[in-house]
């Protein structure tokens, strides 16, 4: 009795060789498929981001006479119109988050409130101008501001002013402009957080003998606040790299960062020390949203998809 | 009682509310309305509401050689970038989903690293990329641009919609002796048909209303509709792209409602 079990096992341990074996080879190949099938996606990002930012992040490091240098870098500590244009662009960007959180709180609240058929008939008001081209909304935005716009014309005809108020071609034209065309980023991702907060703890609150402020202030808004803070990143880091809303309704005077990398580059040939701008620009998009991640978990990413 | 909500708090003690939010949502819609009221104005200059109503500026629009040539390339290159994306961006999010890749995250990443990276750079890198490669002032080298622009898109709507689709029916088809395509074909395309034609739609819009890699990169013959309003845009206020800008806001509109009675059918 013995043998023949031994040399059934013996059989069944080479056939359990043969079947490992070919179920590794198996899925080898399957996995050499799902590359097949991502390839040109992975070979596009590939050729059309990564190479070019690497390239010009290796000729950031040259100065213009060809020398391996950091005095593309050094330039934005010492050149009075680098640190401008940082300053400009870091308030820009702080006064549109803050109006985009004031606008956009309340807006998302009210949303995560009503019922569903209202809310979703609102909402159509935050998607549509979210998916109206950046052009047309700056466009829009010209012809209610500038000197004979249609808010100036109408002033002038009520009698409130003799003179047309400066509304465009300055700061506060830009922020305007790019707080509607970011807004939407704030509040889509809030509004989707605030759906998931639990009415119960709001009820048991309320139950338990808080007036509504006190359930909003120590139950909804702490709850609410990871949302609230993915979208204040989104707005942040967009405001930083923004360009079309800057430089249509700065009128020149308000230089952010993404003209100033269009001016070097395109204006002054300066490829060098516009690389210099883009490759900050970037690292410290990333660290943002590397910082918030970190704090966060992994909602960054996926609040990008809620696009 | 507010509605499904359901917290013992009144529409009327609400009311502060839905007056600041209304005001919100009116900011937020505002403008688009304006330009599509002022697009039928009679008027050169910008008068709200118009005093003379007609269609003189579609008529500038539509008669211009020069936005008839940019429109027809914007349209060009956003279908050709449709083409291209969908099938790439579907594939894509077929092997993300199936999550046996070893590099899944970093994949994901690189897939939809043009949302994260600033356009402006995108921008400069794709001309400075294409200058040496000949590809600048190309209806190809717009095509290639738009389309990374769009993957992301399409990658995260089709996988969505695989998310919610059970794989093992494609097993199933094929342990029933169909192929690899054609169990794809046949059993899991028409369930997620409806996310690919939301990705599509997205990447129509995405191309279409391309400003910044396009400043860069599109030039001459193949100037794109959105860099001709920008140049525009620069000099003077013309009426004709408030006859523009409500065709743009009218293709929004309809792309996002069909993507709407699409998503409602799934």
């Amino acid at each position: 009795m013995n043998a023949p079990s031994a040399l059934l096992d013996e059989a069944a341990g080479a056939g359990r060789d043969l079947n490992a074996r070919s179920l590794r080879a198996d899925a080898r190949r399957e996995q050499l498929r799902l590359l097949a099938l991502l390839s040109p996606s992975l070979f596009l990002v590939f050729a059309i981001i990564i190479v070019p930012i690497g390239w010009l992040f290796w000729l950031s490091l040259f100065d213009e006479a060809g020398a391996f240098s950091a005095s593309n870098y050094a330039r934005f500590f010492e050149q009075a119109s680098y640190i401008k244009t940082f300053i400009t662009t870091f308030k820009v960007a702080f006064i549109v988050t803050g109006a985009c959180v004031l606008l956009g709180y309340p807006l998302a609240y009210m949303l995560s409130q009503l019922p569903r058929r209202a809310a979703s008939i609102c909402l159509i008001f935050v998607i549509l101008p979210f998916w109206t081209s950046v052009l047309v909304r700056t466009y829009a935005w010209l012809v209610i501001l500038q000197r004979k716009g249609l808010i100036n014309s109408w002033l002038i005809d009520l009698g409130v002013i003799s003179q047309p108020l400066p509304l465009a071609n300055n700061l506060s034209g830009v922020v305007i402009g790019m707080t509607h065309i970011l807004l939407p980023f704030l509040v889509l991702p809030l509004y989707a957080s605030m759906k998931t907060i639990d009415t119960d703890c709001l009820r048991a609150g309320m139950n338990l003998g808080a007036g509504p402020v006190a359930t909003f202030r120590q139950i909804f808004f702490p709850l609410s606040l990871p949302g609230l803070a993915s979208g204040v990143v989104i707005v942040f880091v967009l405001c930083l790299g923004f360009f079309v809303t800057p430089a249509l309704m700065g009128g020149g005077k308000v230089i952010m960062w993404a003209m100033r990398m269009e001016q070097t580059t395109s204006l002054y040939s300066n490829w060098g020390a516009g690389a210099a701008l883009g490759v900050v620009l970037l690292l410290v998009t990333l660290a943002l949203l590397g910082l918030f991640q970190w704090l966060l978990g992994a909602r960054a990413i996926g609040v990008w998809s809620s696009r | 009682m507010s509605g499904d909500v359901g917290l013992p708090i009144s529409h009327r003690q609400r009311l502060w509310l839905y007056a600041l939010g209304g005001l919100v949502l009116l900011f937020l819609i505002a403008p688009s309305v304006i330009i599509v009221i002022m697009s039928f104005s009679d008027s050169t200059l910008l008068q709200f509401p118009p005093r003379q109503w007609s269609l003189r500026w579609y008529q500038s629009y539509f008669q211009s050689l020069e936005w008839r040539d940019a429109t027809v390339v914007s349209v060009k290159v956003a279908v050709m970038t449709v083409l291209v994306a969908t099938p790439l961006g579907t594939a894509a999010a077929y092997a993300i989903n199936r999550g046996t890749l070893r590099f899944n995250g970093t994949i994901n990443a690189l897939l939809t690293a043009s949302l994260i990276i600033p356009v402006i750079l995108i921008g400069i890198g794709t001309f400075f990329l294409y200058a040496r490669i000949g590809l600048n002032n190309t209806l190809t080298g717009l095509v290639i641009a738009h389309t990374v622009q769009a993957l992301p898109l399409v990658v995260l709507t089709v996988l969505s919609g695989l998310r919610s689709y059970d794989m093992n029916q494609e097993r199933v088809a094929r342990s029933l002796g169909a192929g690899r395509i054609g169990a794809f074909w046949q059993v899991t395309m028409p369930q997620i048909r409806f996310s690919i034609v939301s990705g599509a739609l997205f990447a129509f819009i995405t191309s279409f209303d391309e400003v910044v890699v396009s400043l860069f990169i599109s030039g001459g013959e193949t100037t794109t509709l959105t860099r001709r309003m920008f140049n525009a845009l620069r000099d003077q206020i013309d009426p004709t792209i408030a006859a523009i800008s409500t065709c743009l806001i009218v293709l929004s509109v309809l792309l996002l409602s069909v993507a709407q009675i699409f998503g409602r059918r799934h």
